[in-house]
């Protein structure tokens, strides 16, 4: 049952990881935290798929990762 | 002629550690020796060697063998010189009258009792008591040997019950009771050195006999574990190996550095002409001081497997067998692929893998392909799956990814907090260190799901065993933090002089909520409260206290905040920067440090620098000449996703097997078929290569210079002893490739290759090959601060400034047992096998582990119906396969073990795509599974094994 054929599940997943670690910190450093793992760490087509989420109003994300959006790095067009 | 082989010098009794220097007078000559030194090894420090069998510097003095006697000026008697202390002012005799005849008197009746073979002795020339016979200047034996041990039968052909025959059940040594002197090292280095403690002396008198486990027991039957500490303390041929008895004594020896653990440590490979004739522990190793496992000692026979592939291979499709080709031939291929498809998809479509089985230069060479070559950051190496989240968690909280100590610092540790790691099993001599330790007095807490070995053993016991369900490291490292917070254990000095202290008293405010406390996570865990508090009193109260962990820790959902929380725990109990303390992770593989520092993951450059620094970028474009992306690239899971998802189409894989390593195999192998050029560089066309266009054969740490960095950040030398079977060292291989793409590299040897990290990383600034030549090794940080490198990191500051303190909430794994997989999966290795098994499973170690079996609780296996041995299927949502069960105790009821050292097994068919929330480490470390009686493979198996042996062709040459 890999979800091979879902990027996007597999890309809520591990938004929402990072957002339940970030999740105990003060809101103001979660938000920042999230926002910079995602930037250090996801090559640009997972933030691609990461803002296809977000540009349809991110169903499924976790609040936090909605407070995030506007730290995280928009990639360049494919 | 007869000593071609120079030996180590043997001091015959270890170095005393006293501060006190005493001064005394040996033979006329004045010598200053640490107080508690013995005499013999007094004299030996101004080259006088006092005879002697029974003694030897790696173990404690004897004193049985009576050969070391000397006189001292005003005692009485002629006291064994092994034995005897030093002591100011006086005068020691070693060679007199006296003292000669009553040597040669103790040599005649050795001799008496011992076969007169030495031409065609497999010691002949390697023989102490051969050397002592021709020092003390033995020349007859008076004695008639009536009763002897080595004659078979006696001068009236009755069988003689005093011989005994060979034992050699050990693949790889052999005893010979006929030419043992009881001198009792063996007995010795097995407690001593090893901590096993499987070898003991049976009887008394003439009928002492070295004797393994128990009376019916063999070696291998015995609780040996192979490591050969006996054969190495062994002063005749009765522990020999079998490859001398093969092949005769070498003649020149070469440090080198192990190729299997991250405990990286160092041999002498000894040679005769270039065939290897035995790795024997080298004594200035650091990280090994002389020991040895079985692994390094023995298992290096797949360097000349007939499996080992020699020949360039090339193929259109991985439905046609393989062609061998020229190596010219298969770079033109492998480019001319390479290239096209990154015309057709694009610069990002390709990317590298590098190895934590290669050195550290081979690493920097391919991590530089693809960023210089390629011109992307898509390298990631095989630490992604075993230690990425140390990197993580020590560089939030330190400031730098990397183990605090080194090992020597565990003789100072008074509390050792062993969490998720099995030294016994993972890094033997390690373990073995510890255990030394543990038996002068050290305490022992484990925190394991399993009863494993490091639990409880001959003559140590943890004083805790904290038995969690799989999965909830960090409710029990939280709740560790809470006793010791709550109940004011912490070292307040320390953080308030070493940490931030506002973050401590959030973090100290997050911790103390009841919620975290050992009582509220019982049911959780599954560990009595009383445990975690007692264990968390020990850890904060007990002295000295290190945290050795292992992939039990990182490999998990949550794998970067346990991490972190082990960082918490060491500030919050001052247990940083000194010998004894400290935050150890035990490394997977022998350069998983290494491919770490030397920039392999996508988002960092070598030395841990974030690819989005201009400054860091701007080092590397200047010394490469080439614009470095400044987005970070795919780590293994998204090149995999990636390529399902069919943007990344091109692998370059050096000494890694991803398809069996990495959890969810069906998706990695979805993966692999779908990229249209793989290329994988390596000793055996192992499982990756069944889905690979291009096959470079690799050359083996035999056949390569370069270095290793161990565990405790130790670069240590990897030395070239035999010319590369298929031609060429692998760091040759990756250059030939990236010319043919169009680089333009020049390296002649390894050294330059150093040079160029030297010259671009700051922690490497000050390493160079001739400083490893004449120091022997060196921990980084190594530069113009550190010349000699760093032992012991963050001594009066953390790298990072101030220690920080983090918030480790639980979250519980989204892998939850349930009705269809109600059984917990963790998963783990053993001692004879290494990692996926392509090297130790092509040597005799199959003796111990010949197949992966599960590991399962007799309630767990009795409603089931699960007896010893049966097949059993193993499902989780992701797979099946089936492998034989047995059923013990030491996993806990709801939780089943196995381990993947063997392709048939397939462990990984069941493990999920779960991973660590910071790094996609993958979860392999908590599966949700059912267990049912089976008949035999599962269908995956089946069609697998179908596809690789189609895969495997090779065509016969034309």
């Amino acid at each position: 049952m890999s979800p091979d054929h879902r990027p996007h599940d597999k890309i809520i997943t591990m938004a929402n990881q990072i957002a339940r670690f970030m999740e105990s910190k003060p809101h103001a450093e979660g938000v920042a935290g999230l926002a910079a793992h995602i930037n250090d760490f996801w090559e640009p087509r997972m933030r691609r798929h990461l803002f296809e989420l977000l540009d349809k109003g991110g169903e499924g994300l976790r609040p936090l990762v909605m407070d995030a959006a506007a730290s995280i790095r928009r990639p360049a067009a494919a | 002629m007869k000593d071609f082989i120079i030996p180590d010098r043997d001091f015959g009794t270890p170095a005393a550690k006293s501060k006190t220097m005493v001064t005394l007078s040996i033979d006329g000559f004045d010598v200053t020796v640490p107080e508690g030194t013995s005499i013999m090894r007094a004299a030996a420090e101004i080259g006088i060697t006092v005879p002697k069998l029974c003694a030897t510097d790696s173990l404690d003095a004897f004193g049985s063998c009576r050969l070391c006697l000397v006189e001292i000026e005003g005692r009485n008697g002629t006291p064994a010189s092994c034995t005897t202390p030093v002591a100011p002012g006086i005068k020691v005799t070693t060679q007199n009258a006296k003292l000669k005849q009553l040597r040669r008197g103790v040599m005649e009746l050795y001799i008496s009792d011992h076969p007169l073979d030495c031409l065609t002795c497999a010691a002949n020339g390697d023989c102490e008591l051969q050397d002592m016979a021709g020092a003390v200047g033995l020349r007859d034996v008076r004695y008639e040997a009536v009763e002897t041990h080595f004659r078979a039968k006696d001068t009236s052909g009755e069988a003689n019950p005093q011989w005994l025959p060979k034992d050699d059940s050990n693949p790889y040594f052999s005893y010979d009771p006929s030419k043992c002197i009881v001198c009792n090292r063996c007995v010795r280095a097995c407690e001593e050195v090893q901590g096993t403690f499987a070898l003991t002396i049976e009887g008394r008198g003439f009928d002492s006999r070295v004797k393994a486990g128990m009376k019916d027991d063999t070696f291998l039957s015995s609780d040996c574990v192979s490591c050969g500490a006996c054969v190495q303390a062994c002063p005749t041929a009765t522990l020999t190996e079998k490859s001398v008895i093969d092949i005769g004594t070498p003649d020149r020896g070469v440090v080198t550095t192990c190729a299997y653990c991250g405990v990286g440590c160092q041999f002498k490979a000894e040679m005769r002409g270039d065939e290897l004739v035995r790795m024997v522990p080298y004594k200035h190793g650091k990280a090994n001081r002389g020991h040895s496992c079985v692994k390094g000692r023995f298992a290096y026979g797949y360097a000349t497997h007939k499996d080992r592939i020699l020949n360039p291979m090339i193929r259109d499709s991985i439905n046609d067998p393989w062609k061998e080709v020229s190596w010219a031939e298969a770079m033109e291929f492998a480019a001319t692929r390479m290239k096209g498809i990154q015309e057709k998809y694009g610069r990002q479509s390709v990317g590298v893998i590098t190895s934590s089985r290669c050195t550290n230069e081979e690493a920097y060479l391919v991590q530089k392909l693809t960023r210089a070559v390629f011109m992307n950051n898509n390298t990631d190496t095989c630490a992604r799956v075993c230690h990425s989240p140390t990197g993580y968690g020590l560089g939030q909280t330190f400031g730098t990814s990397a183990g605090t100590q080194d090992f020597d610092s565990v003789e100072h540790c008074d509390v050792a907090l062993v969490i998720g790691a099995n030294p016994t099993s993972g890094h033997p001599v390690f373990a073995s260190r510890l255990k030394k330790r543990l038996r002068q007095g050290a305490k022992l807490i484990v925190v394991d799901p399993r009863r494993t070995e490091m639990v409880e053993g001959a003559h140590y016991k943890a004083a805790h065993h904290l038995a969690l369900k799989p999965g909830t490291n960090v409710a029990i490292v939280t709740a560790l933090a809470h006793v010791i917070v709550t109940e004011k254990l912490y070292n307040e000095e320390f953080i308030r002089t070493r940490c931030d202290w506002d973050e401590f008293q959030d973090y100290m405010e997050f911790v103390a909520d009841p919620r975290h406390s050992p009582e509220a996570i019982e049911l959780l865990t599954g560990v009595p409260a009383a445990e975690v508090r007692g264990a968390a009193r020990l850890y904060a109260t007990g002295g000295n206290a290190a945290i050795y962990y292992g992939l039990g820790v990182t490999e998990h959902s949550q794998g970067s905040t346990t991490v972190i929380g082990i960082a918490n725990l060491a500030m919050l109990t001052g247990n940083i920067g000194r010998p004894g303390v400290g935050v150890n992770p035990l490394r997977g593989q022998n350069n998983v440090q290494g491919s770490c520092d030397m920039g392999s993951f996508p988002h960092e450059l070598p030395g841990y620098r974030h690819v989005k620094n201009d400054d860091v970028r701007a080092i590397y474009e200047q010394a490469w000449g080439v614009k470095i992306d400044n987005e970070p690239g795919l780590r293994i899971p998204n090149m995999l996703d990636a390529a399902v998802e069919g943007t990344f189409k091109g692998l370059y894989c050096q000494g890694e097997d991803i398809l069996q390593s990495d959890p969810d195999t069906k998706h990695v192998a979805a993966g692999l078929a779908a990229m249209e050029c793989v290329i994988v560089h390596d000793l055996f066309l192992n499982e990756t290569a069944n889905y690979a266009h291009v096959f470079f054969p690799g050359s083996t740490f035999l056949e390569k210079d370069g270095t290793f960095t161990n565990a405790e950040r130790r670069i240590n030398r990897v030395r070239k002893v035999m010319a590369p079977k298929q031609g060429y060292a692998d760091w040759e291989v990756t250059q030939m490739f990236a010319n043919a793409m169009g680089a333009d590299w020049t390296y002649t040897h390894p050294s330059q290759i150093m040079d160029e990290i030297a010259m671009t990383t700051p922690s490497f600034a000050g390493v160079t090959y001739e400083k490893l030549e004449t120091m022997g090794s060196v921990q980084w940080p190594c530069n113009e601060k550190a010349p000699e490198g760093t032992p012991m990191m963050h001594i009066d500051g953390f790298v990072r400034g101030k220690g920080k303190f983090i918030r480790t909430e639980y979250v519980a794994t989204d892998e939850k047992t349930g009705p269809r997989f109600p059984l917990l999966l963790t998963t783990g290795r053993i001692l004879s096998q290494y990692n996926v098994g392509a090297q130790t499973r092509r040597t005799e170690n199959v003796v111990w582990h010949a197949e992966d079996v599960l590991e399962i609780h007799p309630h767990d296996a009795e409603v089931r119906g699960i007896r010893e041995g049966d097949f059993v299927r193993l499902a989780s949502r992701s797979g099946e396969t089936t492998l034989r069960a047995t059923i013990t105790d030491k996993v806990s009821p709801g939780v089943v073990y196995t381990t993947f050292h063997h392709p048939a097994t397939q462990a990984n068919v069941v493990t999920t795509d779960f991973s660590d929330w910071a790094t996609n480490c993958p979860e392999y470390k908590v599966t949700a599974v059912q267990v049912m009686p089976s008949n035999g493979p599962s269908e995956w198996q089946e069609t697998y094994d179908a596809q690789a042996s189609l895969s495997r062709r090779i065509a016969a040459a034309e």
